[in-house]
């Protein structure tokens, strides 16, 4: 059986097939201006991939910020539900989420059945979320990808006291011009970054074990402030960007199972 | 004898001199990298203008964020209580000042003497600032005083409900490709709706007392003053100059002090 979670988060849309409890395979695009056709290009790929039509697919779940949008999803799940649902699928042991996306940032609880217990987000500020270190690699003219890796060559941290998107680029832009090394100014925002997120943990309970989910989970430099802020080493999934379209596609495999049952009953 | 107030913004400096309580000197210049080139400048202005060398200034009280890096000051006083003492001067009435500068937003209510009954204000987010204004000019694709001009044709303001620049600018870009487009005149009041929203937000919390006024750089886009005047429901004082009330505070302050 086959189960499809299909995450349209607000910057990169996910999605992950499960052939019964197994990852059968995943997807990770960016969301387009249109949601609708950014959904089909997952779901499409994804089949590409197994070499399967939607007709062998069970049950559909969307998730994400544009979890409406997925025309060809039998249901949606809230994003918050999605990731405590991924992560305890990989990691049954862990308590507390931090999920850095593409525009937002959340602290979750979950219990040993992957359920919410507890949640806080900020989707007020673009600090600390991944528009925002999209915002700085272009100012040091840099990958996104290479960013964390840079801010950990650095000898010293160049303390930054405000997390604004706008602000921390004008001083990163004058730092630069002044011949402070990139390194040490991504160091600086890295650990600025950190904070914050600490700061949002600090509002639920931070408890063992940890995981970070989300796109900016893949950046080391920002994974290692993180560790040495909150004091617990994170347990990492493989691919912690899918943790939502998993938990989106564990949902279907849920709902579905539930269903034949209740047919059967009936 | 006369006294030089100087204010170092984060982008621009002004300076006023004042010569036996009048002022005889002013000038506004875009800050340079270096605080102290930049402050002298703006200084020699202002001392041109009023012809006279800096050997003849008794007191020179600087202020602003810069205010520590003007080495040929012989003051420095906050922002906070240069601005009390400037609005004082040019409209005594005035118990509620809005200052709105490139990078700050502050709230403070005056006492009738021009000292500082309580304040409140943010200097770590772009949300309300010029800065924030500037980030949206740029994407409306319109100079300054065009922007404030053209949100007074608005109907309604459009909704921007993100404080946050970088959020903000999302909502504006889909505001511009929406079929039809949002009408720009309603999007730019949108756009001042949003700072105005955030800084009115901040003067609740310590109480808006009449009369209002208004001052900062961004004073002068009559837009935006018309959108504050709109959330506090009163009318709102804006001084000629709304740039130099603290320069000019700053020059009193040195008056005050020894300068007379």
């Amino acid at each position: 059986m086959f189960f499809m979670g299909i995450d349209i988060g607000s910057r990169g849309a996910k999605g992950v097939v499960l052939e019964d409890n197994k990852i059968a395979t995943s997807f990770i695009g960016d969301t387009g201006p249109e949601s609708v056709k950014t959904s089909e290009m997952v779901r499409d790929n994804m089949l590409k991939n197994l070499g399967l039509t939607m007709k062998e697919i069970n049950y559909n779940m969307a998730t994400g910020y544009g979890r409406v949008l997925v025309p060809f999803a039998h249901e949606n799940v809230s994003e918050i539900s999605a990731h405590a649902k991924g992560a305890n699928w990989y990691f049954p042991s862990v308590r507390t989420i931090l999920d850095m996306g593409g525009q937002d940032c959340k602290a979750i609880n979950v219990n040993e059945k992957g359920q919410v217990t507890k949640f806080i987000m900020n989707d007020k500020c673009a600090g600390g979320t991944g528009r925002f270190l999209e915002l700085i690699a272009s100012v040091l003219a840099l990958q996104l990808e290479e960013i964390g890796q840079i801010s950990l060559e650095s000898k010293k941290n160049f303390p930054f006291n405000t997390v604004c998107a706008v602000f921390a680029k004008s001083e990163a832009i004058s730092l630069m011009k002044k011949g402070t090394p990139k390194s040490d100014i991504l160091a600086g925002l890295h650990d600025a970054i950190a904070v914050r997120c600490h700061n949002l943990l600090k509002r639920v309970n931070i408890e063992k074990d940890f995981t970070i989910t989300g796109g900016i989970a893949k950046n080391k430099g920002m994974v290692a402030k993180i560790k040495e802020k909150v004091g617990i080493e994170p347990v990492l999934a493989p691919d912690p960007q899918i943790m939502g379209a998993l938990g989106a596609a564990l949902f279907a495999k849920d709902r579905y199972l539930a269903k034949q049952v209740a047919a059967q009953a009936a | 004898m006369p006294v030089a107030g100087i204010d170092v913004g984060s982008q621009t400096t002004k300076v006023v001199i004042l010569g036996d309580g009048q002022v005889v000197g002013q000038s506004v210049i875009v800050s340079a990298e270096e605080t102290e080139i930049g402050a002298r400048k703006a200084l020699d202005e202002a001392l041109k203008q009023a012809g006279l060398a800096i050997t003849d200034l008794t007191v020179i009280v600087a202020t602003g964020v810069g205010r520590k890096d003007v080495s040929f000051a012989t003051r420095q006083k906050t922002s906070l209580s240069c601005l009390a003492k400037g609005i004082n001067r040019l409209a005594p009435s005035v118990r509620t000042l809005i200052d709105v500068g490139a990078e700050t937003s502050t709230v403070i209510r005056v006492n009738e003497k021009g000292g500082v009954d309580d304040s409140i204000g943010h200097d770590r987010c772009a949300s309300g600032t010029g800065v924030f204004l500037e980030s949206m000019a740029k994407l409306m694709q319109m100079p300054l005083p065009e922007m404030g001009r053209e949100s007074l044709k608005a109907q309604k303001r459009a909704e921007v409900s993100s404080m946050c620049a970088i959020f903000a600018e999302q909502e504006v870009i889909s505001h511009v490709h929406r079929v039809p487009p949002t009408p720009k005149p309603d999007i730019i009041a949108g756009i001042h709706g949003s700072m105005a929203v955030r800084i009115v937000g901040l003067a609740k919390r310590i109480g808006i007392k009449p009369e209002v006024a208004l001052c900062g750089g961004v004073a002068q886009n009559v837009g935006f003053a018309k959108v504050v005047e709109e959330e506090v429901k009163q009318k709102v004082v804006i001084p000629e100059n709304p740039q130099l009330v603290a320069a000019l505070g700053a020059a009193r302050i040195a008056q005050e002090e020894g300068g007379k």
